[in-house]
């Protein structure tokens, strides 16, 4: 007999516009959309609320565009700090039901409530009815045996809604998910849709009744991961509540306040962007390997290129050499730039045993590492802006970015 | 409309908080005469989120919110 775990997927309904109508009942009840700031040139579409979505106001398009599909849009800026107490306090509602809660981003997690004498689907309509009434906002559930088809099912109705998707039965996976189109699946974007059309696979159905063999010469080992996906065999556990993920990297990218047009404006914002990252790493006590740099310009034609570092390094100048070696490497202004994004990977403790080099100066290397602790101190005490290289002074509309304290929520991965 | 408000309350020996007077800006005090109900609740009419005390003043009964260590009323 096979053992099904019952796993719910919680997902809140258009968080952000949702936190913001409630904190703010005179918008309530009004199209309102959430976006960044159009000055700063981050004036897109953030999320938006059920009435807004009925003009065909779309996540991630320019607020001008927004507002031609609806001209009475409300526009709020975003309140990162309530979007996070609210999170928190979802989570501590799904704790009181299990220690199983994973979170994926600040809106959704996945519940584990297997051996509960009460069924997935009760649990989740009471976790339904308390968030709606304790938070004022409203979540929808997905109920089913496996991570993936919970959170297909917290897609499949919204807002304020249940839906179960059963191993067998009216409710059973093969009618419920198997007629869902394709990209409905999790980790199907863009180009793997493209592939799968030409093979002749639509639907997720199609996808799992192919042959894994067919499907893994065509995309890979992510083929056999989307056929057990497509075919309930996911059997990825969910995360301990306060178990947190192991970092797997440390980035920063941003939107700049004009284009970039030549190599002195883009040295400005690399070194911005290293010495946030850098200060993130040394913060959580790592090195890094690994250097990736994310490019995208003036038509969003995007781009990233990755290179190693001599020697692991959480030193800012390391980081920024190699990321401006990699741009100047790989980028020749035909275009002006957009944006620009710095990552790291590869990571280590800070405190495993580091083989120095023979034929390079150690010493200036740990001299620059106090250099580096001393500005931390100052940085964390009196401000990001409290000490700087001056020649981000020759811009200072364009070096005024604070990813470091700007950024306080970062986008996270399945595996 | 949210209004913030000044509280007198009182920790019990459980380590329970109750409120027991509302103090006005205006220098008047609202004894609280009883507390009827202690839950999490979110107010609608306000727009907030925070333990919810329902508390007969004078024969009227009115929600009393502490929100983050704030209390406020919903005032209309």
């Amino acid at each position: 007999m096979i053992i099904l775990r019952t796993i719910l997927h919680s997902d809140c309904n258009g968080f952000y516009a949702s936190v913001e109508s409630l904190l703010h009942p005179e918008l309530r009840g009004k199209p309102l959309a959430v976006a960044g700031d159009a000055e700063n040139r981050h004036g897109i579409i953030l999320a938006k609320n059920e009435e807004a979505k009925k003009y065909g106001v779309k996540t991630g398009e320019a607020i001008w565009i927004a507002k031609k599909k609806c001209p009475e849009l409300q526009i709020s800026e975003p309140h990162f700090d309530q979007y996070m107490r609210y999170s928190k306090l979802t989570k501590q509602m799904y704790a009181e039901y299990t220690d199983r809660v994973e979170s994926f981003g600040l809106d959704e997690a996945w519940l584990d409530v297997t051996g509960n004498n009460r069924s997935g689907y009760e649990i989740a309509r009471e976790i339904k009815e308390r968030v709606k009434y304790e938070l004022g906002i409203t979540v929808s559930i997905g109920v089913s045996f496996n991570k993936i088809f919970a959170k297909l099912g917290s897609d499949y109705k919204k807002p304020d809604a249940i839906t179960k998707i059963d191993f067998e039965g009216k409710d059973s996976y093969k009618t419920k998910i198997w007629q869902l189109p394709c990209e409905d699946l999790l980790y199907v974007g863009r180009a793997t849709k493209k592939k799968l059309h030409t093979m002749g696979i639509y639907t997720i159905g199609d996808i799992a009744v192919t042959h894994v063999n067919i499907l893994k010469s065509n995309l890979g080992k992510w083929g056999e991961t989307l056929h057990s996906f497509a075919n309930g065999l996911d059997s990825s556990p969910v995360a301990q509540f306060d178990q947190r993920p192991d970092v797997k990297s440390i980035g920063n990218s941003t939107t700049t306040p004009r284009d970039l047009c030549n190599y002195e404006d883009t040295k400005m914002i690399i070194h911005i962007l290293c010495d946030s990252v850098s200060r993130r790493l040394r913060e959580s006590g790592f090195r890094a390997g690994t250097v990736t740099i994310s490019v995208r310009d003036k038509e969003l034609f995007s781009f990233t290129r990755q290179g190693q570092l001599k020697n692991f390094s959480n030193h800012t100048k390391d980081i920024r050499d190699k990321a401006l070696e990699l741009f100047r490497n790989n980028y020749s202004f035909k275009k002006p730039v957009r944006s620009l994004g710095v990552s790291v990977s590869k990571l280590i403790a800070d405190s495993a045993p580091l083989q120095l080099s023979f034929f390079e100066r150690e010493d200036k290397h740990i001299r620059e590492e106090n250099l580096d602790k001393a500005l931390d101190g100052l940085k964390n005490r009196f401000g990001s802006f409290a000490v700087r290289p001056a020649f981000l002074m020759k811009d200072v509309n364009l070096s005024l970015i604070n990813p470091k304290d700007d950024h306080i929520i970062h986008p996270v991965g399945y595996f | 409309m949210k209004k913030y408000v000044s509280v007198t309350a009182k920790f019990d020996e459980d380590g329970n908080l109750l409120p027991l007077t509302i103090n006005w800006n205006d220098g008047r005090k609202f004894n609280i005469d009883k507390i009827t109900d202690i839950r999490f609740a979110s107010s609608l009419k306000s727009g907030g989120t925070g333990m919810r005390y329902t508390c007969s003043i004078a024969n009227h009964t009115r929600y009393l919110y502490l929100e983050d260590n704030r209390w406020f009323i919903e005032s209309t």
